[in-house]
């Protein structure tokens, strides 16, 4: 049976939410796969998700090239709010500097919250973006 | 695999001159794995005459399987003669919830004032189940449930036995989540349990033109039903649950509807689930 092609219920509800937000949003699955980004997002990613597909979100993070605010530092991956809520199942939220798809340099404050279905199953996280 | 459809209404029994040939008991399905174990889906009305008929055939183990807790998927067990016989074994499996377990929730049912009787004073050996998140089998059966979209916490169930397989959606409301028709198949709910499955069981408690007065209350118009059976892939589709305004002749006219739509896209021939229908899967 194919089973687990078909997304989370959990998630199947997360991308209609985002695909009707004006907010930047992001949803992964548990196992840290980016499933979906919307429109908003779109414009800070600077291609659509159908062109860019599925993809490990510390990759898509990764390509933004992160730093700590003031640009002095790359942010590591443990101050990464995607992976915090993948890592740590936990809400958190961190103020960063990325360089868009555009080129252009951007602080952004993402809040990533962890999404847990019936019986505490953990089936991924959703990240909102919300520009300085 | 046998399948027999018990009660097939939707929301409330109808019983009447106008629900005569479709029924009027709401939500319940057996499915036979032999002589010695029962499974049944769903405990609406249509599982009191069950209850009586598992009795005469004997039978004293019973698995009956909910969708969910909505009094049409519920309201029947606490008339369901295997569970006043302490020679028998029912075992209730539900989807979890992460604030009362299934037993609990099930207890307010047979509780005064909703009920004379409580939950502890059924005399038959009665255990509850979260559904688990993987397949397991009762009687030779594979099973497995999933969530699916409807209000509350819902599952739907596939059973597999002997190379057939039967999915269970009777109250879900996929396109809440966005057309069907504009969606790749992995983001449709209840798609993982209906891929390929020889019959399915969808909700279509609706005609088109009623859908949009009904949005979020966990049912699919028909055409959303032969919407989601195409994404499945699925072999055969059976309709219900039925909805009580609905009218023997009305029915009539969304079965008719359903072969029209499942014309242009492909869908095997639709037909409406009847009470005392049987549907056998080689």
């Amino acid at each position: 049976m194919e089973r687990r092609r078909q997304k989370h219920l959990v998630l199947i509800l997360a991308r209609e939410l985002a695909s009707n937000l004006a907010t930047p949003t992001l949803i992964a699955d548990a196992d840290g796969t980016l499933v979906f980004y919307n429109e908003a997002a779109e414009e800070v990613v600077g291609r659509p998700f159908a062109e860019a597909g599925e993809m490990p979100v510390d990759d898509w993070t990764s390509s933004f090239e992160p730093r700590t605010p003031g640009a002095a530092q790359p942010l590591p991956a443990e101050r990464r709010p995607t992976r915090i809520a993948l890592d740590e199942q936990r809400p958190a939220h961190e103020t960063f500097r990325i360089t868009s798809a555009d080129g252009v340099e951007r602080d952004v404050s993402v809040t990533a919250i962890p999404l847990f279905a019936q019986a505490e199953e953990f089936v991924g996280i959703v990240a909102i973006f919300w520009r300085e | 695999m046998r399948v027999t459809v018990w009660g097939c209404r939707g929301s409330v029994p109808t019983p009447g001159p106008d629900t005569v040939t479709y029924g009027g008991n709401t939500s319940c399905v057996e499915v036979a794995l032999g002589d010695d174990v029962a499974l049944v889906l769903d405990a609406g009305t249509g599982i009191r005459a069950l209850g009586f008929d598992l009795e005469r055939r004997g039978i004293r183990h019973v698995h009956v399987c909910l969708t969910h807790l909505h009094l049409d998927h519920l309201e029947g067990l606490r008339f369901f003669a295997p569970l006043w016989d302490e020679r028998t074994t029912v075992e209730i499996w539900g989807p979890p919830s992460h604030l009362l377990s299934l037993r609990e929730r099930i207890a307010r049912y047979f509780s005064p004032p909703l009920f004379p009787n409580e939950l502890r004073d059924v005399p038959a050996a009665l255990t509850f189940h979260d559904v688990p998140r993987t397949p397991w089998t009762i009687g030779g059966a594979s099973i497995t449930a999933d969530s699916v979209l409807h209000p509350g916490p819902t599952v739907g169930y596939r059973i597999e036995l002997g190379g057939a397989s039967f999915s269970y959606l009777p109250d879900h409301e996929p396109a809440l989540a966005g057309p069907l028709q504009a969606k790749p198949t992995e983001w449709i709910s209840g798609t993982a349990l209906a891929v390929n499955a020889d019959l399915v069981v969808h909700d279509a408690q609706y005609f088109e033109d009623e859908y949009p007065h009904h949005v979020g209350w966990g049912h699919s118009s028909v055409s959303d039903a032969v919407a989601f059976a195409h994404a499945a892939r699925a072999k055969r589709l059976l309709l219900f649950p039925l909805e009580p305004r609905h009218s023997d002749h009305a029915l009539e006219r969304l079965e008719d509807r359903a072969r029209e739509l499942a014309e242009t896209n492909g869908v095997a021939q639709p037909s409406l689930a009847r009470e005392g229908m049987v549907v056998e899967l080689l």
